[in-house]
Formats: C-alpha cells, structure tokens, sequence
C-alpha cells in the first residue's frame, strides 16, 4: 500500500502503530480512567474530539511558524492551543452533559498534558502530513486510543471477578494486562510496515 | 502528597532523599510513564531521558518557585507550561548539538518532556508554595529518582533484549536475545516486574513488623 494514502495513514495510526500499546503516549489516561467501560468511551470521545481540534490547529500554526521563519516557537505554541482546546471541550462538556463532567472528574483537565495531543501535533509535522493526511492521522489516532481504552477497561471489569494473588493487584496488574494488548497489537504490525 | 503543603519547609535530608524512594515519582506515584516505557530499550537512551528531564525538572521548578508571588492565581498551570517548554526548547537544541543519533533515538520523546506529570506536578504541588533553596532541592530528589527509575529499566530492559549493557557484550555468543524486551510489549512487562519486586518487599516488611509486634504482645 502507497504509505501516503489516507487508508493507510488512518490504519497505522489506529492498529500498526496504534499510540497507547505502540508509542506508549497517553499512558496516564490509559491506566486511570480505563476501570469502567462507560467513562472510558467518553473519555476516549472527548480525547479524539480535542484530538481533532489541535491537529487542524497545529497544521495551522506550523505554516505560520515556517511563514515567518521561527520554528523555535513551535513547541510553545502547540501547547497553548491544546490547552485552550481542552478548555473548550471542558465548557462543552459541563453544559451539555453535567454527569459526565463529575465521572471524568480531574482527568478532563489532564487531556492538556495528555502525550498523544502533542505527541500527534509534533509526529504530523515531523512527517510533513499535508491537510488532508493530518485528518486522517488524527482521526486514527483518536480510534486507536479509545479502542486501547476500551480493550482495557473490558479486560479490567472482568479481573474484578477474578482471584489476583494480593501482591500483584493493581497498578502491576494492570501493566501486566497493557504488555499482554500490547502484544496482542503487535500482530498488526505486518499492516503498517515501513515507516514507524 | 506533601506533609505540610501549604507551608514552607525547612531544608533537611528528607526533602531530597524523599523523591528517590518513599515518593519516587515513577515506582510509587506511577507519574510520567510515557517516557519511562517509550525511550528505555536501550541503556544509553535511559541515561539522556533521564538527565535531560532532571535538568528542565530543577530549572522550571527553581523558575517557578522564584516567580510564586508575582504569578496571579488564575493562569498558573498555563504560566507553568510556559516555562516548562521554554526550557524544554533549550534541552532539545542542547541534545542536537550534542548528539545527533541520541537526538533521533530519542525523536519526539524530547519535546514531549513538556507534558511529563512529574514536571508540572512538582511546579503545581511544590515549588510554587516554597522557598527556591528547598524547592531547587526537592526537584533534585525528584529528578534524580526519576532517573533512577529510567535506569532501572533500561539496564534490565538491554540485558534480556540484547544482552548488553551500553553497548558491550554481557553474555557468551550464544546467549539468544529475548527480543520482545526491548519491543514495546517488553516494556510493560519489565515495569510490571518492577513494581511487583517492591511490592513483595513491602508486604513482606510489613508481615515480619506484623509478626515482631504480635510476639511482642503475646509476650507481655
């Protein structure tokens, strides 16, 4: 497959090179609100909504930033927006939908330092994406974190019925169950050959 | 997390030794974990992560902690951010200059130093609150622990994956690689691993501290 292709930029981003169990980005997120099926979709939405946002923003802003020739900015710059990105989604959130603001609690906020927001802005202008393909990668890459969340916190409501010996609950476990996907992941990896 | 976090804090050993081991950032307070999985396959890799954090983790904190009182309430967290990937700007020109295969071994993972918990974490928890010998201190703690950390498993993590430590053989030639280790899976794992040593020490400590006090009681 052409590795510019929109297919493949969407598929590498959600399975091949997906950014939880590949890239380790937005690991935080992945192991504190994955303990219910229901918080982990929202957030999984929310986190693709402000995905979405910065990555059209930052494709924005590089061209400015190249515009006037001072790239240096460009780490500060990505940060602010995603920052009033997320501030955005907060206000949307609480207006429409007060319960699911009290479920997602401090980890709403958190979405700012949320790797994967940035870790898209600066991946998509390492690659050089053009508007389109920059769709596409965050898109995917929105679909990838919220199918690892969502795997998670399947897999972790079904270990609450299970016996865990006592010196291995918790965060242990749940890294145990994150290598497990992760290699289950690693299966796709013939998907999305060529470039990481 | 602080004993007393809206007071300032006489300097003693504790505010630096107290990031290497009872609040060390990655094995007790699981903060910053993207980093600590993504760059330690390799020894060497681990080392630069971890000193270039150190160096933005004690420069934001003393920055922050000299700028407490003129900072408004409001946009702290954003003046804080600010800060952060100013410095974060200079580490990853530094690390250009310096290197250029550790610059693209490391790739992004430089710039998203940014967005390390720990970081922010001490700005918003600690330095803002303290004097800036104290708060200079317990950045040097943290970031020291953090390095410890990143050490930790980038050793265990080379060993198994490619049985070497920086790059030098560490077992026969037909030792066979557990490739998986320095793979992504690889680093769950080893993590996993970690955390559950240290929980087995603790609940062991615990069970014989348990067992000397019941002697003890049954004694009297």
């Amino acid at each position: 497959m052409d590795p510019d292709s929109l297919t493949f930029i969407f598929i590498n981003a959600a399975l091949s090179n997906n950014f939880v169990l590949a890239l380790f980005l937005g690991l935080c997120p992945f192991l504190g609100v994955s303990a219910k099926k229901e918080t982990a979709w929202n957030m999984g939405l929310a986190t693709m909504f402000v995905m979405l946002v910065s990555s059209i923003s930052a494709f924005g802003i590089n061209w400015l930033l190249n515009e006037f020739d001072i790239q240096f900015l460009r780490l500060i710059c990505y940060i602010a927006v995603i920052a009033s990105a997320v501030q955005l989604v907060e206000m949307v959130v609480k207006k429409f939908s007060p319960t699911l603001f009290r479920a997602l609690g401090i980890f709403l906020p958190l979405i700012t330092t949320n790797c994967a927001i940035l870790g898209l802005a600066l991946f998509q202008t390492f690659r050089e994406y053009n508007f389109l393909q920059s769709l596409a990668f965050s898109l995917g890459a929105g679909v990838g974190f919220t199918i690892a969340l969502m795997l998670m916190a399947g897999l972790r409501e079904k270990l609450e019925l299970a016996k865990v010996p006592t010196v291995s609950q918790g965060a242990t476990m749940s890294l145990m169950l994150a290598g497990l996907l992760s290699l289950a992941f690693m299966g796709f990896a013939g998907l999305g050959s060529g470039h990481a | 997390m602080d004993p007393r976090p809206n007071q300032e804090e006489t300097i003693t050993l504790d505010t630096f030794t107290r990031g290497l081991w009872k609040e060390n950032p990655v094995f007790v307070m699981l903060l910053g974990l993207c980093p600590v999985l993504a760059v330690t396959n390799t020894t060497m890799n681990a080392i630069a992560m971890g000193l270039a954090t150190l160096f933005v983790l004690v420069a934001s904190s003393t920055l922050v902690s000299l700028l407490r009182k003129l900072i408004p309430k409001q946009v702290r967290i954003a003046s804080f951010i600010i800060i952060i990937a100013t410095f974060v700007t200079m580490v990853d020109y530094l690390i250009q200059s310096i290197s250029l295969d550790l610059y693209n071994a490391l790739g992004a993972f430089i710039q998203l130093i940014v967005v390390n918990c720990v970081i922010l974490g001490r700005a918003e928890a600690y330095a803002s609150k303290q004097k800036v010998s104290t708060a200079i201190i317990n950045a040097l703690g943290m970031g020291v622990g953090f390095t410890i950390a990143l050490l930790c498993l980038g050793v265990t993590r080379e060993l198994l994956g490619a049985g070497t430590i920086l790059g030098f053989q560490m077992f026969s030639v037909d030792f066979e690689p557990w490739i998986v280790m320095i793979l992504p899976p690889g680093g769950f794992f080893v993590l996993g691993a970690w955390l559950l040593l240290f929980e087995y020490i603790k609940q062991r400590k615990e069970k014989t501290h348990l067992n000397v006090e019941g002697v003890a009681s049954h004694g009297s």
